[in-house]
């Protein structure tokens, strides 16, 4: 193992929806990975998967950072879309905990699914009954999930999963997969009340 | 981490090539020299070579000094030497003037074996992939069989992009920097305007001004101030000079007035005093028509095929010769082959030449970029 792995392996032990993720995904396919942040995601899975991929990122840290760690990537805007790929030229695309600050919010899942044969959407479950609790107190949530209060937060788009669920059937999309986490533990029953993290594994409707 | 410093003092060296080259054009050059440089020490795998491509008024001389008295080092000095990006202490960088240049390779102004005069009219319109070639010939002269990067920026980017296409299997990683895969029209249109005033002017005669001891200085004059404009941005050149006068106040005149002005006079008559109008036609006409996607009907996608090497691809955001949506382009091709790329769109006041600037988040993803690259044997 290369210093690198041991690096991606270490850090993807404090992203336990890593793990998940690559549970959706098969050995050797080809992955794009939106909003890479500092490429970690990639890494674990190209070197637990051997997944071949490239990420995007905006910003100038987090590219430095991503190609510093030996993965590919393209530095551009999601909201302008993903003119620069080809349709059908991935086998998934991630959106990791990204959705909620996207602006173009119906676009982006559109050209996911262009451009994937699947798509993997993560996101903080708004309907989280500590969220409610907050509401209820008469404050904006400020969570875990969702840490920044609301004068500085990029989050724009917060649903809760019956949102999203609701939002897949409307855009004729399939989810093949939902997983909802709290802590990291799997959570099935009222999973919009009890579940902080939303994981979701996509593809166009038949 | 070791400090950077210069590579210091170092010195051309000629190589004369004897093979006649054949050109794009159907034209044979019969021999030939290159002048370059090289900085560093190659490996004994020969693995850590590391070409640079020069771009329309560049050459061989691209870091350190000839002498500790020079004003100025080498072009690209501030990315090459020991500790800096491009790291001496571990690559061993090249440096060449591509023929038809003005600095010591075979060019318009160098004698013709012949006739014993200078080339002038005669001597071929070269293109990119002419230069490529010559440049792979220098390759096999030093006894290198494959580079560890090509790198490049503007007309250099070009060139670094066609050794991926000629010479798959000879680079392993190409650095293409504020590069296009091909001239826009209003980009030829600019080359166009800065032709025709070499051209009109009274003293080019037809191109072989050398026999009547003149040099078309008026037009080589306004084909630089041209250029140099379209090298910055509106925005840098607003922060620099802005609408400031030389002397504080309007005289009526069309004398330089401007401090814009000033400047583009004194940039004209620099190059002017210093390059060749004959040089700077057939560098504008290999931008020109540089189009590897042309035989592809348009398709850079195909035309990319061939090649292999890693990539990185830098554009500037300010850059409006060659923009960001031109980079785009190649990135596009090379995704579509699922070659290795990394793409940065740096942020850049600096226009086209932002390339050449000593950035801090430009010079760090270079240098992060070059010290990822394996140099192969024992590490």
């Amino acid at each position: 193992m290369s210093n690198t792995s041991i690096k991606f392996a270490d850090a993807a032990k404090s992203r336990h929806d890593f793990a998940l993720i690559a549970k959706w995904i098969k050995p050797g396919a080809k992955v794009l990975d939106l909003g890479c942040g500092d490429g970690t995601l990639l890494g674990y899975l190209r070197d637990t998967l051997q997944v071949r991929g490239y990420g995007v990122e905006k910003d100038d840290a987090n590219w430095l950072a991503s190609m510093s760690n030996g993965v590919d990537v393209i530095q551009m805007d999601l909201e302008a879309g993903l003119s620069g790929f080809e349709a059908k030229s991935f086998d998934v695309v991630i959106l990791s905990q990204t959705l909620q600050a996207v602006l173009n919010t119906e676009g982006i899942v559109q050209e996911m699914l262009r451009v994937g044969h699947e798509a993997i959407v993560t996101f903080p479950n708004f309907g989280y009954w500590r969220h409610r609790f907050q509401l209820i107190a008469g404050q904006m949530p400020v969570s875990k999930n969702l840490p920044y209060q609301w004068y500085d937060t990029p989050n724009v788009h917060l649903c809760t999963i019956k949102d999203f669920d609701e939002f897949c059937i409307n855009h004729h999309i399939e989810v093949m997969e939902r997983l909802v986490l709290t802590e990291q533990e799997p959570i099935h029953m009222m999973p919009n009340l009890r579940g902080s993290l939303a994981m979701y594994h996509l593809k166009p409707a038949e | 981490m070791s400090e950077s410093s210069s590579i210091g003092i170092v010195a051309p060296q000629i190589a004369h090539f004897t093979e006649p080259l054949p050109l794009k054009s159907g034209e044979v050059l019969p021999q030939y020299d290159l002048v370059y440089e090289t900085y560093g020490t190659l490996n004994a795998e020969k693995s850590n070579a590391v070409m640079i491509c020069h771009a329309l008024s560049g050459h061989h001389h691209v870091a350190g000094k000839y002498a500790e008295t020079d004003k100025h080092a080498g072009w690209w000095d501030n990315l090459i030497g020991p500790g800096k990006p491009l790291d001496t202490n571990r690559f061993f960088v090249i440096g060449l003037n591509n023929l038809g240049g003005c600095h010591g390779s075979t060019g318009p102004s160098s004698i013709h074996p012949q006739t014993g005069k200078p080339w002038g009219s005669a001597f071929p319109v070269l293109t990119v992939e002419d230069w490529v070639t010559s440049q792979a010939r220098l390759a096999d002269y030093l006894g290198i069989k494959q580079l560890a990067a090509i790198v490049g920026g503007s007309l250099g980017g070009m060139q670094a992009l066609q050794w991926t296409i000629s010479y798959p299997e000879r680079v392993r990683h190409a650095l293409v920097i504020a590069a296009a895969p091909n001239l826009t029209a209003q980009n030829i249109a600019f080359n166009e305007v800065a032709r025709q005033a070499i051209i009109t002017d009274p003293e080019f005669h037809g191109g072989d001004y050398y026999a009547h001891q003149v040099v078309p200085r008026r037009g080589l004059r306004i084909a630089r101030m041209l250029g140099h404009i379209t090298y910055l941005s509106d925005d840098a050149m607003g922060a620099k000079f802005g609408r400031k006068l030389r002397e504080g106040e309007i005289k009526y005149s069309f004398d330089v007035e401007f401090e814009m002005e000033s400047y583009l006079r004194y940039q004209g008559d620099k190059f002017a005093g210093e390059f060749d109008a004959n040089t700077y036609l057939r560098m504008t006409r290999a931008l020109d028509y540089f189009d590897p996607a042309l035989p592809h009907s348009g398709d850079l996608s195909r035309a990319l095929a061939p090649a292999q090497a890693d990539f990185l691809v830098i554009s500037f955001t300010s850059d409006w010769r060659f923009s960001p949506a031109r980079s785009r382009e190649i990135v596009k091709a090379l995704l579509d082959n699922e070659l290795s790329v990394s793409y940065a769109e740096v942020t850049a006041a600096h226009g086209h030449d932002a390339f050449l600037m000593q950035d801090a988040h430009y010079h760090a993803i270079l240098r992060n970029y070059l010290k990822k690259i394996k140099l192969g044997g024992p590490a």
